[in-house]
């Protein structure tokens, strides 16, 4: 048995202190001090597929695009196409590079006509806000990192919206999925809340002061919102389990500046046809030549081991093929799962191939993704 | 946490009870809180033999795998089967849910591993408390 631990110089966020109050284990992501998990990863994931969990996500970036052609801009910017939306509604993109490859996967929020919120990962933050900064410059709109005035929560499961309705005059239920409204929550007018997460849930995030004070008293309120459906804190452990049930993308892991779009399999959030954009001519060229070679796929391991993270992917002649870019037992489903690139005549479902697990070559095949896809609801 | 004083410990986290010439080697408390969930345990065979300061299996939790090195020299004369369906025993208690049990070849060999005291002093450093 060996542990090891690190201490650098990290960044906090206004919960810091709460967190390591409750007991959690932190870690450095991404430059941050997050916690890892408060009561167990297990326990945290399955309350946010049962009932609901509580995330600190504070360490997420949050830009915003101000002006008249702040629109133009994020259409030149991100692969989605920004001029579908309409005011209060969120839409899953990304930002490209030239080749066609990720600077980093985002969520746009039209605030209204000339006024747009992106809110980007936590460890690609300098490198997004100087992306965005450089490319939106010959647009007449005003670039502004606003990631600092923001604690944001995630309120996530099947019980995330009765517990936050507690807290809010808005109905919530008036809330589609990857929408918002702006409302008072826990009496601070004027927060965001948007019913957008990371774990395959319904849920909702919301935007607040980032104050110690005040983000301190609405997780505790949120907690006390939640305690009759067992709300617990969650961490990034649990987090990533979740995201990988519902395989969800995560930086330098199914997306990074080496993978393109198609082999990402994130082609359904690039609108090639909206117009130009950084990235398009590279994407239309992988089109012209006749697709990706390799892809990602979802790999079920048959046999007993589990696939993680950075494992490699053979197939049966013993030729490795390709290599597991995020590995995991899957608390909900109880299987062992993986993301995997392999070569495109290995992608096709059934598709049977083996991971080296440490000594041993372990049976695994592929299966459809996401692994879990959440119950319709009802409301 | 409580740590017995009547087992001896390593660096990289094991314990072991010796009585006579057989010891039963397990992780401990401290190794199973910094894992988290444990989902499976990777025993050697009965029969093995098994090198101090060498890794004789791993333990794999939902986010991590860990090699498990011995405390001790010697062959393996029987492995916590219980494990293999109920791994999460090595979270409720640690220092009950033993992983195999050896057969020393060198019984002065536990004499140079850590005291409870010396160990709890040590992840004591380790932690920076």
């Amino acid at each position: 048995m060996s542990t090891s631990t690190a201490a650098p110089v990290l960044r906090k966020t206004a919960l810091n202190a709460v967190h390591r109050h409750l007991g959690a284990k932190m870690v450095d992501f991404g430059g941050w001090d997050m916690p890892v998990e408060y009561s167990g990863l297990i326990a945290e994931h399955m309350a946010v597929r049962t009932g609901v969990g509580l995330f600190d996500v504070s360490h997420m970036g949050d830009i915003q695009l101000r002006g008249p052609e702040s629109l133009d801009a994020i259409q030149h910017i991100c692969m989605n196409d920004a001029a579908k939306l309409r005011v209060g509604q969120a839409q899953y993109s990304a930002m490209l590079y030239p080749q066609g490859t990720f600077v980093d996967d985002v969520i746009v929020h039209k605030l209204s006509d000339n006024d747009y919120l992106i809110v980007i990962n936590a460890g690609t933050r300098e490198k997004d806000f100087g992306w965005v900064k450089s490319n939106a410059q010959k647009f007449h709109c005003h670039v502004s990192d606003y990631s600092d005035y923001y604690t944001q929560l995630a309120i996530q499961g099947p019980k995330a919206a009765e517990t936050l309705q507690k807290l809010t005059s808005v109905d919530l239920s008036t809330i589609k999925f990857y929408w918002f409204k702006w409302g008072t929550v826990c009496g601070l007018p004027n927060t965001l809340i948007a019913r957008t997460g990371y774990t395959g849930e319904d849920g909702f995030e919301i935007y607040i002061p980032s104050d110690e004070a005040t983000s301190r008293r609405v997780w505790d309120e949120v907690l006390e919102a939640g305690k009759e459906f067992e709300i617990i804190p969650c961490g990034l452990g649990a987090r990533n389990t979740l995201r990988l049930e519902s395989a969800l993308s995560l930086y330098e892991h199914e997306i990074s500046e080496t993978i393109n779009v198609f082999e990402a399999r994130l082609d359904r959030f690039c609108k090639l046809e909206k117009g130009p954009f950084i990235g398009a001519e590279a994407l239309q060229r992988v089109i012209a030549e006749g697709g990706p070679t390799r892809k990602l796929v979802g790999l079920e391991v048959i046999e007993r081991g589990i696939a993680r993270d950075g494992y490699c992917v053979f197939n049966e002649g013993g030729t490795q093929i390709g290599s597991v870019v995020s590995g995991s037992p899957a608390p909900f489903l109880k299987k062992n799962i993986a993301l995997a690139f392999v070569p495109r005549e290995y992608a096709s479902l059934d598709s049977e191939v083996f991971v080296q697990v440490r000594n041993a070559m372990v049976r695994a095949k592929v299966v459809p993704i996401p692994f879990y896809r959440r119950p319709k609801k009802q409301s | 946490m409580a740590y017995p004083a009547n087992y001896r410990y390593t660096r990289e986290h094991e314990w072991i009870e010796v009585t006579g010439k057989v010891g039963k080697i397990g992780i401990t408390d401290y190794a199973q809180d910094s894992l988290g969930d444990i989902v499976f345990v990777e025993s050697p065979k009965v029969g093995a033999a098994v090198t101090k300061g060498e890794v004789f299996g791993s333990v794999e939790s939902v986010k991590a795998v860990s090699d498990l090195y011995s405390p001790v020299t010697g062959t393996v004369t029987e492995v916590n089967e219980e494990l293999a369906s109920a791994p999460e025993k090595i979270n409720t208690s640690a220092h009950e849910a033993w992983i195999m049990k050896v057969e020393l070849s060198d019984p002065a060999e536990v004499d140079s591993l850590l005291s409870a005291a010396d160990y709890e002093k040590f992840i004591a450093e380790e932690t920076g408390h």
